[in-house]
């Protein structure tokens, strides 16, 4: 699982980009799409996302890989919506208590639409951004505190080891006999029980950071960066793309009439 | 950067105390009393004594972490009293005069790439850009890992790899005192020696003073020049109980150091012997393992099919019998530990199977994996690497009486167990609170609460005390003439020695990066 989380060898282009500007770009189109739930604006969206896959270096296996829980809400958040909307227009599904209709079927696929084209933005994002790189953007760029940003970052290092450790947890509980199977009941013991184990490691590793980043001169005033983060034209072209996009989806709903701003109602 | 360059850079740091002391937040007695030493500017010293003599905090508030937060993760008002200075001046106020290495490879380890872990200390102390990078490269080469890429993720580093990189860091930071608490004491053989031959040379080249706490003296007796022997304070004892050149201070002291549990040089704890080390291949037949593959990972689904784990290791073959040791032994990485849990029943073997014969299986079914918690424990114990692992309650006595509770039956055993192990004093203990020693003789109580037939231990003996280790092979070879089978995972060749039994020799698998 580690694996999929890291960019190793990833040298496509927007993996180049400073983390900042991808940021800013998809901070853009996600608030335009947020605005209406339509199906053009978001269509439009998604195939520009689309094509911006092979920048980003991601392929659709490593999509599912990686947004797969995204993906899956997105399906069921249009299919929902498409069974429980109010219905307007010819009927074409009548089971009992639920109904779809032309009208509510195309609220689905818009909100399907709509989840897609604002997810995947953040999985493109994810996929190219080294969390190193996005902490030194953080810290030196957007000037948020650096004993945050890499707090959060040397943390981030100890989930993966936090994975490994439940497992070896759940191994050594079985040793007691404490049972990770058998009854619901039991069964949701036995994990309250493991993941206390789990926190009690937790602290106990991030109080051992902690004393390690501190006798590294950790937490004093003046620091400086080994990595610098810099702005080139690329970043540039990331922010401009991020603005056409956004402002395309938004044109193309308003001509075909389509655009449907959320708080109006439909 | 030339090496002269950065020899001259450093500047060897003296240590002076006088009267120190110090009180955790929250504990009665002082951790460290009335501490007088002075170290000079380029010294060398091993710091021993028995648990609880104040060795880790003394080296914590040279590091100038003392205080903030303590080993329990916990901030508080604690105590300081007297002085304790580096080149006159308080340890807090000098950020990177002082480098610290601790035990645990895991958390010595702050960022996901080799080069911008060894930058960090640099970073945090001002150095320019341009410096830094010179200061990494020379570091790296100092600890002997130039062959890996600045990007090289340090998850895929080996444990005595993380060691040499947490001094490449410190190094980088060129601090006048070198800080080392049990630096090895979770590594293999191999492990340990790349990390002293690292240390060694950097002091070389460096020559700065060097501070290091270690019960195994025999690693790092030939580098230091000065060994101080601590004492757990008290108003009437001075806290240094010795101090002098290495050899004299081992021949003065040789016998009052072993009795405190240090590893002396070519001195092995006597330990009872087994009554009679029966011939292979005789005692009852209670667990075999034939033609098993055995990994961590779990299978995974592709659609309708099954993927199994790649298998760190295949082929393997095991009989385990009762009253009859079993060490599996071999290099890091073999996947020793995997094949003991596999055949302790927790992990599902990959292909093959274990089979548990009649005599232990008692109507559970021949597949131990399948067993219930309840039907595992009394018939394959399991102690863990890490006691703290399998702590499940708040209190020893509620620990050693878990088992018997499940079970409904052996409560009468805990008195003997608790007598045995010499837990008795400790009954009202939270588990967490004990020290290394104290947590290791409880794990194995705890397991052997439940009464089973098989004793599965991993790497029982690391990082502990001559003490707990002599304690530990003569219960063992008590249990195994009481007709228990005990199989352990170990790197500890004295300790296989010292059980006799049957040893199988993993071999490496895959080539993991020097």
């Amino acid at each position: 699982m580690r694996q999929e989380l890291t960019l190793a060898g990833n040298r496509a282009l927007l993996a180049r980009a400073n983390p900042l500007s991808k940021f800013g770009a998809v901070l853009l189109i996600t608030a335009v799409l947020a605005l209406s739930i339509d199906w053009v604006s978001a269509s439009v969206a998604l195939v520009f996302e689309l094509l911006l896959f092979p920048l980003a270096g991601l392929t659709l296996t490593l999509l599912w890989q990686r947004g797969w829980p995204l993906i899956l809400a997105a399906a069921v958040g249009g299919w929902s919506t498409s069974i429980l909307a109010p219905d307007s227009g010819r009927i074409l599904l009548d089971v009992g208590i639920w109904t779809m209709s032309q009208g509510s079927l195309q609220l689905g696929i818009g909100f399907l639409l709509r989840g897609f084209a604002i997810a995947l933005p953040a999985v493109l994002l994810m996929s190219c951004t080294d969390p190193t790189d996005l902490a030194d953007a953080l810290a030196q760029k957007a000037r948020l505190p650096h004993r945050f940003v890499l707090g959060t970052l040397a943390a981030m290092r100890l989930v993966g080891l936090m994975a490994e450790e439940w497992q070896t947890i759940g191994m050594a509980r079985r040793a007691r006999g404490v049972g990770s199977r058998g009854s619901v009941g039991q069964r949701v013991k036995a994990t309250l029980g493991q993941s206390f184990g789990l926190l009690v490691q937790a602290i106990r590793r991030a109080s051992r950071l902690a004393v390690t980043m501190e006798a590294r001169g950790f937490g004093g005033g003046n620091r400086t960066w080994a990595r610098e983060s810099t702005f080139s034209a690329l970043d540039l072209g990331v922010v401009a793309g991020g603005v056409v996009m956004a402002g395309l989806s938004l044109a193309a709903a308003l001509a075909a009439g389509t655009w449907n701003m959320v708080w109006l109602g439909s | 950067m030339a090496p002269q360059d950065a020899a001259a850079a450093v500047r060897p740091a003296a240590v002076t105390a006088r009267g120190w002391g110090w009180r955790h937040a929250g504990r009665t007695k002082p951790a460290v009393h009335a501490l007088d030493l002075d170290i000079s500017p380029g010294e060398r010293v091993l710091l021993l004594g028995p648990s609880g003599a104040g060795k880790s905090t003394l080296l914590h508030a040279l590091a100038g972490v003392l205080g903030d937060i303590n080993d329990d993760g916990e901030a508080g008002d604690a105590d300081e009293s007297g002085s304790l200075l580096i080149d006159g001046a308080v340890p807090r106020a000098q950020r990177g005069r002082a480098g610290l290495v601790q035990q645990d490879p895991e958390t010595q380890v702050v960022l996901s790439r080799v080069g911008d872990d060894v930058a960090f200390g640099a970073e945090n102390l001002a150095v320019p850009r341009d410096a830094i990078w010179a200061r990494v490269h020379e570091a790296l080469a100092d600890v002997g890992l130039s062959h890996l890429p600045l990007d090289h993720s340090t998850s895929a580093l080996s444990g005595g790899q993380k060691q040499r990189l947490a001094l490449a860091g410190i190094l980088a930071m060129r601090p006048g005192l070198i800080l080392l608490d049990e630096p090895t004491a979770n590594l293999d053989p191999d492990g340990v020696l790349e990390v002293r031959d690292a240390v060694a040379r950097c002091l070389d080249k460096t020559g700065a003073t060097l501070v290091v706490v270690e019960h195994r003296v025999s690693v790092w007796k030939d580098l230091v020049d000065r060994i101080v022997v601590l004492q757990p304070g008290s108003a009437a004892d001075p806290a240094v109980l010795l101090d002098g050149p290495p050899d004299r201070v081992l021949s003065d002291a040789r016998a009052m150091l072993a009795a405190a549990g240090v590893w002396v040089p070519g001195y092995v704890p006597a330990t009872r012997g087994r009554s009679e080390v029966p011939a292979p291949g005789t005692g009852n037949l209670l667990l075999a393992a034939e033609q098993l593959a055995v990994s961590r990972g779990r299978p995974r689904r592709k659609g309708l099919r099954r993927i199994p784990a790649v298998p760190v290791q295949e082929g393997l073959a095991a009989q385990v019998r009762a009253g009859q040791a079993l060490a599996i032994t071999g290099p890091n990485g073999a996947g020793k530990s995997t094949f003991a849990l596999t055949l302790a029943g927790l992990l599902e073997p990959v292909f093959g199977k274990v089979s548990a014969t009649l005599d232990l299986s008692r109507g559970a079914g021949i597949d131990p994996y399948n067993w219930k918690a309840e039907q595992l424990i009394s018939r394959v114990g399991t102690v863990f690497q890490e006691p703290e692992h399998q702590f499940v309650t708040g209190k020893v006595l509620d620990e050693l009486l878990f088992g018997p509770r499940h079970l409904g039956h052996g409560e009468d055993r805990v008195d003997e167990l608790l007598e045995r192990l010499r837990l008795t004093q400790l009954v009202d203990a939270n588990p967490y609170t004990l020290s290394g020693g104290e947590k290791r003789r409880l794990s194995v109580a705890t397991v052997l609460a439940a009464s089973p037939q098989v004793l599965v231990l991993d790497e029982p003996t690391f990082g502990q005390d001559a003490n707990t280790w002599a304690e530990l092979a003569s219960f063992l070879s008590e249990l195994l003439d009481a007709g228990t089978a005990v199989v352990s995972v170990t790197h500890d060749a004295e300790f296989t020695a010292a059980l006799g039994g049957v040893e199988l020799r993993m071999a490496a698998t895959e080539a993991v990066a020097p």
